[in-house]
């Protein structure tokens, strides 16, 4: 209805609206000490573009305007913790309000309230977002969603992580900590449907997108549709181990359902391990996780993934002062790959059974750490694909960050993981308004 | 003619105990003034202001509180606990500091509820983009350099220091200026490869808290680039009974009482 322009404008204007009103903020506060809340949040403004024309997208990747407001109550016996975003979204058709998709005004981020019922206790009750394992942009044990169109577009890093609507209890003994997560409602990823991003359509045989949007049968029963994560971790002379499990679904679409052709999420457990430490003058990392697809333990079933061993190594150190280099390598290992290969249909492209990928990320600080340039690539050598992400952000003051960036997809076969998404590349540009 | 022998005799005995007692070397001087910068109390808590002023003027501030536990040996534990500017609010910065090894760094994600390790960097980076090296806030190493007495005020002991490493820093000396009451360091000077002096840190006011000697405000002042940085800090207290739990993962998620108000 109103046009792109206008929400810019609306969103500019807000803008100087509230770097105007700061000083008044500083008078809040006192009312604020007063109720024992704190507040912060941002005002952030971004645009993106494709360096592409897609015949199945808009040339605008990524216009919008998003206020997060952070509240924080710290009581005598529970600690609690609002935080939303408001989204002007001039891009996306969707505007209906869905807190579990992210869809319409209101992204909320965390509502959560931390409590500690016994001395070696906590409980984290609501909706929060919940990060573990060693990877850096991979992810092996961390089965929590994840928001894969936010990364792909150019929204802050922070938004590859979706919330999770959980209870994660934590406890102290003195040999380990020990994490349960129980969701009582499958927490899918925020996966790529076709609406804003183009994907391969293994069905049509090439890139689709608005024109072939992904439908799915996704599980939302209240407790039966249950997920559990585990970990157990503790720090043994200076290295950090930990043992995880997981069992619930594949996060993203990993299955069809053969009789209406809807995508589906296939059930999944994970067992896995972590070790991390110092290693010469840097940081290592080690881990690795069994993806038990338990529908399909034999591999025989077309429509439902085999199950896969993952396994990742990962070096990070000081190259100069502010300069810091760190590399991974990943690989997943298809089990049962002859019954894949029997069972594939014909025409479909085949996946290698072992899926290898390289990262690097490089990140440089300058102007007393006031700006920082960095590069995070991914590089796989068995699918011949990758995708860079190039940033630069400087803070212009305290409470000023202006940013630029770019989404780089490239490859040379467009069902492989990365270069399917090669009609996607865009840059982007933000400014952020921290208070 | 007898007495006054002997009055002699004791005066000198006298003057010459008093002289001992001053004859400390360099070496024991540059540890006391370590153990009185860094390891006041078995445990402290700090507020930090800072105020970074750059060449043309422009101001930034960083606050923080800074927690500090003393544990076996010279090793320590810190919890840094950031409340401005507003992008880094609840991001905390935890250290196990390891004497003769590397530390053991971690940086909290609030964003993300995410302790991530860092890698061991060069103990000479900037702190938070201050004028402050992350060595200032931890502390050098005193076997890092040789050191030599060069001079003895009524107030004050001047000590050079050389490093033992020329390649891993970027001076070829500094000279500091020590309290003989406190031994708390007031001035240092340091001098790059051509013998220039380019930084200054100083220790402006100096107050007892507690009965420990502690700095209440420094000034390290970068004079190639023009810019400085002022800390202040406040609400200072020792031995408040830190738990060494409080350096942990859970601690991070929940930050203590003794970060927060």
């Amino acid at each position: 209805m109103f046009g792109r322009r206008f929400h810019l404008m609306i969103l500019t204007g807000v803008c100087l609206l509230l770097t105007s009103a700061a000083p008044t903020f500083a008078v809040e506060s006192a009312l604020l000490d007063e109720l024992g809340l704190s507040l912060h949040g941002f005002l952030d403004a971004r645009s993106g573009t494709r360096l592409q024309t897609d015949p199945h997208q808009g040339q605008a990747s990524l216009n919008e305007g998003r206020l997060q407001l952070d509240v924080n109550r710290v009581g005598d016996w529970a600690t609690l913790q609002l935080r939303s975003d408001f989204v002007v979204d001039s891009i996306t058709e969707d505007h209906d309000q869905d807190f579990e998709e992210g869809t319409g005004i209101i992204d909320l981020r965390e509502a959560n309230l931390l409590f500690s019922p016994h001395s070696i206790m906590d409980v984290k009750l609501g909706r929060q977002i919940i990060t573990w394992g060693t990877g850096d942009l991979l992810f092996i044990n961390d089965l929590f969603p994840k928001d894969w169109q936010s990364f792909f577009i150019g929204r802050d890093e922070e938004y590859l992580k979706a919330p999770s609507d959980a209870v994660m209890v934590s406890l102290f003994p003195s040999f380990a900590n020990i994490d349960l997560v129980y969701t009582p409602r499958f927490d899918s990823d925020r996966y790529i449907r076709g609406e804003r991003l183009s994907y391969y359509n293994g069905m049509l045989g090439r890139r689709a997108g608005q024109d072939a949007v992904v439908e799915v049968d996704k599980p939302d029963e209240w407790f039966s549709d249950d997920e559990w994560s585990l970990r157990v971790s503790r720090n043994l002379a200076g290295y950090e181990v930990a043992l995880y499990g997981y069992s619930g679904f594949w996060k993203s679409p990993a299955g069809m359902d053969s009789e209406t052709f809807l995508a589906t999420f296939p059930a999944l457990n994970v067992y896995g391990a972590s070790l991390r430490g110092s290693l010469g003058s840097g940081l290592f990392n080690l881990e690795t996780g069994y993806y038990d697809s338990r529908d399909d333990r034999d591999g025989n079933d077309p429509f439902l993934p085999n199950s896969e061993l993952r396994g990742l190594v990962g070096y990070e150190r000081e190259l100069a002062r502010d300069f810091t280099g760190a590399f991974q390598y990943y690989v997943e290992a298809m089990q049962d790959y002859d019954a894949y290969r029997g069972n594939l249909p014909d025409g479909q492209p085949a996946r290698d059974e072992y899926r290898q990928v390289l990262t690097m990320r490089l990140t440089r600080r300058l102007m007393n750490q006031n700006l920082t340039l960095s590069l995070f690539t991914y590089w796989s050598p068995s699918d011949q694909d990758g995708y860079l992400r190039p940033n630069v952000a400087y803070k212009v003051t305290d409470a000023l960050l202006v940013t630029a960036g770019a989404n780089l997809f490239f490859g040379s076969d467009e069902y492989t993981f990365f270069d399917q998404f090669a009609k996607n590349n865009n840059i982007y540009a933000g400014i952020r308004y921290s208070f | 003619m007898k007495k006054l022998l002997i009055l002699t005799a004791i005066f000198c005995s006298l003057l010459s105990g008093l002289s001992w007692a001053e004859d400390l070397s360099a070496d024991a001087i540059v540890e006391k003034a370590n153990e009185a910068s860094y390891y006041a109390g078995q445990d402290g808590r700090a507020e930090v202001s800072m105020t970074i002023t750059d060449s043309s003027g422009l101001e930034r501030k960083r606050e923080f509180t800074i927690l500090r536990l003393n544990t076996e040996g010279k090793n320590q534990k810190f919890y840094t606990y950031f409340k401005a500017p507003a992008d880094v609010y609840k991001m905390a910065y935890l250290v196990w500091k390891n004497v003769g090894q590397d530390d053991d760094r971690w940086l909290w994600l609030p964003a993300l509820n995410l302790k991530k390790r860092i890698a061991p960097g060069d103990k000479r980076t900037s702190f938070v983009g201050s004028d402050f090296f992350y060595e200032d806030v931890s502390g050098r190493g005193t076997h890092e350099d040789t050191h030599e007495l060069v001079e003895t005020t009524p107030t004050q002991y001047v000590i050079k220091n050389v490093p033992k490493d020329p390649q891993s820093v970027e001076f070829s000396s500094y000279q500091v200026w020590i309290d003989k009451d406190t031994f708390l360091p007031r001035k240092a000077d340091y001098y790059d490869a051509n013998g220039k002096l380019y930084r200054q840190v100083e220790a402006l006011t100096v107050e007892t808290v507690q009965g420990f000697p502690t700095v209440t405000v420094s000034v390290a002042k970068d004079l190639k680039s023009g810019s400085q940085t002022r800390n202040e800090f406040s609400k200072v207290e020792y031995n408040i009974g830190l738990q060494d739990n409080i350096f942990t993962e859970r601690f991070l998620r929940r930050p203590p009482r003794e970060v927060t108000r």
